[in-house]
């Protein structure tokens, strides 16, 4: 539901059903709301059983890949020749994106359960969690829940009493976007800095300390009860025409709307509707300018392909955009295009890791250009050197990050060129002082 | 840098026995180094050269390994700062909303002056940060471990007095 | 496990290759004749993957793959030349190139730069940076050692930082900061001062890390370049001695897998400075009138002659186990029946290991030619044969300096043949004084701790009337003994193989650059 606002009627609110619900934060209150029920239901049945229904399901990552979460768990080695284990994704730090951080401060133990479920499945007996480390409060509410847990028995040495151990820890972040990548995930948890790693291998072969492991983020997580609860064909069944996109999913929406918030709607749901309806519009008559729809690092739509746009994996690529992690970020009438482009690519640079040599020097060389633009002092050629420098930073690197920050770049001037051409014709005053 | 002084052990009594009930949770050494980290910014406030090479060589690390790590992480701080510590996100979404003039509000009302300077009177530190993660609820600010949310410029003077 | 001999058939730049499964792509090009350009890559180290320099164009993958992480497939249609990898390359040279500082002509590594060469092959001839931004910059750092890091140059490829993670086993280094703040940090309380740290300069591509002792001492394209193997210790290390107008200015590791892979120790790294001695001998020299007076060699060789000739019993050899194999034979050869040969050899306690490479060590044995001189039944007794040398016929002096030898050991009527780089006061008393070259001055080979003969090549000229040692006894010998003298330090090491079985079978061309065992080791010291 939209939380902090009142849930919208045409949402179809499953994981965020106990937002704002402060009782359903704790062990018994989450239990009188059918907590647990799924975990027990799971360990009574085959792991590979568990694995099957969450892959009928349909169910895709939510942290932004969208890659089918039970084919994921098919990559364990199904005959476990030593520690497997579970990386629960809590690193949410994509612009835009903050609903893994609501699903922590209410429903905690949706996320442990869908946790525990997941290990069952993929036979891992250790968890991490990897809360990213500005979450104070979230942290705080996941260690409190994992404690109770822990005190009740659903976690430790004979978890559930089943006789076998599960243990679940939170791995606090301390600043570095990239981490949310799952392989500099992986080596943040080691005690490394948070590169990513060349693939392969790929972590279901050597993952986290060299082992099998799966890592999935917080939303895919907790929809995983609900999966296991009222079965793959409900889940499939939540979809509004295209079966290869099924489900809810929590879309984040910010910036220049008038109820900012987390909605929870039907895979397939119009982005236009999202923003114009559930979110209430722009603010003060303003009228809509552009949108980016799943987090900062996919392609910038226009007014037009927004309200055009289909919310989901493939209706978002049809709109030549992608539907990531679903934080759809607003900018209305007011918004200089050139200093928000400016702004994101300034994020990138200052999260690239500095392994590889595009991402590391063209993050950076890319805003000098963008704030030379900014400063009156940019010239025609610039618009091309930054679609080529572009260019050269998509595909060619160990991670995205440098695709990331290309995105936006290259979408914004095709969409918005007329705005970089009237600061670099002078026909608009600097933003920046001169360099 | 190095710590001003004659240098203290942090690891000692309950703060030991903190970090070995991390260790037990991780097949290595080594793994225990964020953790480790957290552990001696929140006894210090940041992390001195000399608290790199203890927790060096409790985990069996070496000290240019352990600098390696820290200087990855933007949340350890390798310089002292102010009692109390003042992060508010700028970045885009945040950025739309108005977050440029909360900052310009924390500055006035802190008396930093400059971002990354600490107040006069030792109270506060501020800084700009990349996304907090908080988007829906601009501008976020964290002050030490508190996550404030909604943030304008006119809220910026009561809420700093809660912090003396 | 696949068979070791399982090879896989690709296609690189229209050329078929065949190499072993496992091998990647960019080690593959290399047999095929392509040298794929790359940084962060190195033979000796563990893949990073991170410099995306060796993007290459692999048929039916949609994108570009680095070729140092690719391992060759059946099949595979790779290309390197291909428009898409060039274009992604030269933007990565670009990239590079940003914060790079235009200080070549001051740049030690100019001449040697891998940047430079693959900007020259495959960069862009003309900056798109515009010349208002400011580049980064740190200050020189002084890493300790002999190290300086110039941070300006770093192209952050790591490969400083893997070798002392997982080569020396001593991680100092570190990458400090992220993004393009980036650069290579030092331990805070430590210096580069590992035994075997100096390579961190020859695997730098670029002049990040520059050698404080070659500092500004010699462009690279000034230097002549010959293989050799380190005189250090017994370990054997190949390297290369760079030579600028008869002055060894530098010794760089050469690769030998079955011995030293791509490094060498700090100490046989400077082990050059002698070679450049300025007081050697440059004539031999004849007792005449009490002193030792200047001569022609046919007159010195004569005289050396006489004596050998005249020697009725035993004649001891006190030689240096830094002296070629060639040699050793010969003076044993010359004392014929009669010979008694010794040698001395500095031994330290202890060993400076490099962790990350099987059997490869700064060894105890300081000389490169113990093996040899065993071989040829010199016996580690040296202070006895000196003690002998009052009841001997004759004494040949070979490349020992008789430091802490008494005079008067030596006094005791037998005549002395002295053959040397240098004039000791002790040996004034000789005979006969034969100057010989050193090991930059003359062929010949070494055998090392495990047995492997190893050849060293001639990388300058001795001075003045110096000869090498194998032909001052190579001349002796046909002189006592009739005959031709062998020509060459190869055909000095042919006689070798025929008369002493532990080396049996082996000559100089089949030796090549990287040795081969004693016919006797082969199974008991081969590590390969």
């Amino acid at each position: 539901m939209g939380f902090p606002h009142k849930p919208h009627d045409k949402e179809t609110v499953v994981l965020s059903r106990y937002f704002g619900d402060p009782e359903a934060k704790t062990y018994d209150g989450w239990v009188k709301r059918g907590g647990y029920e799924a975990l027990t239901k799971a360990l009574s049945m085959q792991p590979a059983a568990v694995t099957e229904e969450v892959k009928e399901s349909g169910l895709r990552g939510r942290g932004g890949a969208g890659f089918p979460c039970g084919f994921k768990w098919t990559f364990m080695p199904k005959e476990k020749k030593g520690p497997h284990y579970l990386c629960c994704n809590a690193d949410e730090s994509e612009p835009g994106t903050f609903k893994d951080r609501e699903i922590m401060r209410w429903t905690p133990h949706a996320l442990i359960e869908g946790c525990a479920i997941a290990m069952y499945a993929i036979q891992a007996e250790v968890c991490y969690i990897y809360i990213r480390g500005e979450f104070t409060e979230p942290i705080r509410i996941v260690q409190a829940a994992l404690d109770e847990a822990y005190a009740k028995g659903v976690l430790g040495p004979n978890a559930m009493g089943s006789g076998k151990p599960l243990d679940m820890y939170i791995h606090r972040g301390a600043g570095a976007y990239i981490c949310g990548e799952e392989t500099a995930l992986m080596n943040s948890i080691e005690g490394r800095r948070g590169n990513p790693r060349i693939k392969p291998p790929f972590p279901a072969q050597s993952g986290v300390f060299g082992k099998p492991t799966t890592i999935n983020n917080v939303e895919t997580l907790a929809a995983v009860p609900h999966i296991i609860n009222r079965g793959a064909a409900w889940y499939k069944g939540l979809c509004l025409g295209n079966p290869k996109s099924t489900g809810t999913k929590l879309f984040s929406v910010c910036g220049n709307v008038r109820r900012p918030g987390n909605y929870e709607v039907t895979m397939g749901f119009p982005l236009g509707e999202l923003i114009n309806e559930l979110c209430g519009g722009m603010p003060n008559g303003r009228t809509l300018k552009a949108c980016i729809p799943g987090g900062s690092s996919v392609p910038i739509l226009t007014k037009e392909e927004t309200e055009r746009c289909i919310l989901d994996y493939e209706g978002c690529v049809a709109s030549g955009t992608m539907l990531g992690s679903g934080g759809v970020i607003v900018f209305d009438d007011r918004a200089d295009m050139v200093y928000q482009i400016m702004r994101l690519t300034k994020f990138y640079a200052h999260e690239s890791c500095a392994q590889c040599t595009q991402c590391r020097e063209g993050t950076a060389w890319t805003v000098r250009i963008l704030e030379r633009i900014l400063a009156g002092e940019g010239a025609p050629p610039d618009l091309d050197l930054l679609l080529d420098l572009a260019d050269n930073m998509t595909g060619k690197t160990i991670c995205v990050l440098s695709d990331s920050c290309a995105a936006p770049v290259v979408s914004g001037i095709k969409k918005f060129r007329e705005e970089f051409d009237a600061y670099i014709s002078g026909a608009k005053a600097p933003a920046l002082a001169r360099t | 840098m190095k710590a001003t002084g004659a240098y203290e052990a942090v690891f000692t009594g309950e703060r030991r026995a903190a970090l070995d009930r991390v260790l037990e949770r991780y097949p290595t050494k080594r793994a225990a180094l964020l953790p480790a980290l957290w552990l001696v910014q929140e006894a210090r406030g940041w992390i001195a050269d000399e608290a790199m090479s203890e927790v060096a060589q409790l985990l069996s690390l070496t000290a240019a390994y352990v600098k390696g790590v820290v200087t990855f992480y933007t949340m350890y701080r390798q310089h002292p700062v102010g009692r109390h510590f003042i992060q508010v996100c700028t970045t885009s979404p945040c950025g739309v909303c108005g977050a440029e003039d909360v900052v310009r509000a924390v500055l006035e009302h802190t008396g930093c002056g400059d971002l990354g300077a600490t107040s006069r009177d030792g109270r506060f530190t501020v800084i700009e940060v990349e996304c907090l993660g908080a988007c829906g609820f601009a501008t976020p600010v964290l002050i030490d471990d508190d996550f404030i949310e909604s943030v304008t410029p006119e809220t910026v003077p009561a809420l700093l007095r809660r912090y003396a | 496990m696949s068979a070791p001999h399982e090879l896989v058939t690709l296609t690189i730049d229209g050329v078929s290759v065949s190499v072993p499964k496992g091998t990647m792509v960019i080690e593959a090009a290399k047999r095929s004749g392509v040298l794929i350009p790359h940084y962060c890559y190195h033979p000796g180290l563990p893949v990073a993957g991170v410099c995306r320099m060796c993007l290459v164009h692999v048929e039916k993958t949609p994108k570009l793959q680095i070729a140092c992480a690719t391992p060759v497939q059946e099949g595979q249609v790779v290309t390197v030349f291909h428009p898409d990898a060039m274009k992604a390359r030269e933007g990565v040279l670009e990239f590079l190139l940003i914060n790079h500082p235009l200080d070549c002509p001051i740049c030690d590594q100019a001449g040697e730069c891998e940047l430079q060469d693959y900007v020259f092959q495959e960069g862009r001839s003309r900056t798109r940076y515009t010349p208002t931004y400011a580049k980064r910059f740190n200050p020189v750092e002084d890493f300790g050692g002999d190290i300086l890091y110039v941070p300006n140059r770093c192209i952050l490829c790591t490969r400083c930082v893997r070798f002392m993670d997982h080569a020396a086993g001593e991680p100092v280094l570190n990458v400090s900061e992220r993004g393009d703040r980036a650069f290579i940090g030092i331990h805070p309380d430590r210096e580069l001062d590992h035994p075997w740290s100096g390579n961190v300069v020859d695997l730098c591509p670029v002049g990040s890390l520059i050698s404080k002792d070659f500092l500004h001492k010699a462009r690279a394209w000034e230097l002549d370049k010959a293989p050799s193997v380190c005189t250090g210790c017994s370990q054997g290390c190949n390297v290369i001695l760079e030579t600028r107008q008869e002055t060894v200015v530098r010794i760089r590791p050469r690769s030998n897998l079955d011995v030293n892979h791509f490094f060498i120790c700090d100490h046989g790294r400077h082990q050059y400075r002698w070679m450049n001695r300025g007081d050697r001998i440059s004539a031999p020299l004849v007792a005449k009138d009490g002193a030792l007076a200047a001569t022609d060699w046919d007159h010195a060789l004569a005289e050396a002659t006489a004596v050998l000739k005249g020697a009725g019993g035993t004649v001891v050899v006190l030689a240096s186990p830094a002296t070629s194999t060639e040699a050793l034979f010969l003076a044993k050869q010359v004392a014929g029946d009669t010979f008694r040969g010794a040698f001395r050899v500095e031994r330290v306690a202890g060993e400076a290991p490099l962790d990350g490479v099987p059997n490869l060590a700064l060894r105890g044995e300081r000389a490169p030619n113990v093996a040899g001189a065993t071989q040829l039944g010199y016996g580690e007794d040296f202070d006895e044969a000196v003690a002998a040398v009052g009841d001997a016929a004759a004494v040949v002096v070979l490349g020992d300096t008789l430091d802490g030898v008494p005079a008067q050991a030596l006094s005791g009527g037998a005549d002395i043949i002295y053959i040397g780089t240098t004039l000791p006061e002790v040996a004034r008393g000789a005979r006969v004084v034969l100057p010989s070259t050193n090991v930059a001055e003359e062929d010949g080979t070494f055998v090392n701790r495990d047995g492997r003969v190893q050849r060293y090549l001639q990388a300058k000229s001795g001075p003045g009337m110096a000869r090498p040692a194998w032909w001052v006894l190579a001349e002796l010998v046909a002189a006592v003994d009739g005959g031709e003298p062998a020509a060459s330090a190869a055909a000095v090491f042919d006689r070798l193989a025929d008369a002493v079985p532990a080396f049996a079978g082996l000559n100089h061309a089949s030796l090549g650059t990287r040795g081969a065992m004693l016919p006797a080791n082969v199974t008991a010291g081969a590590t390969a």
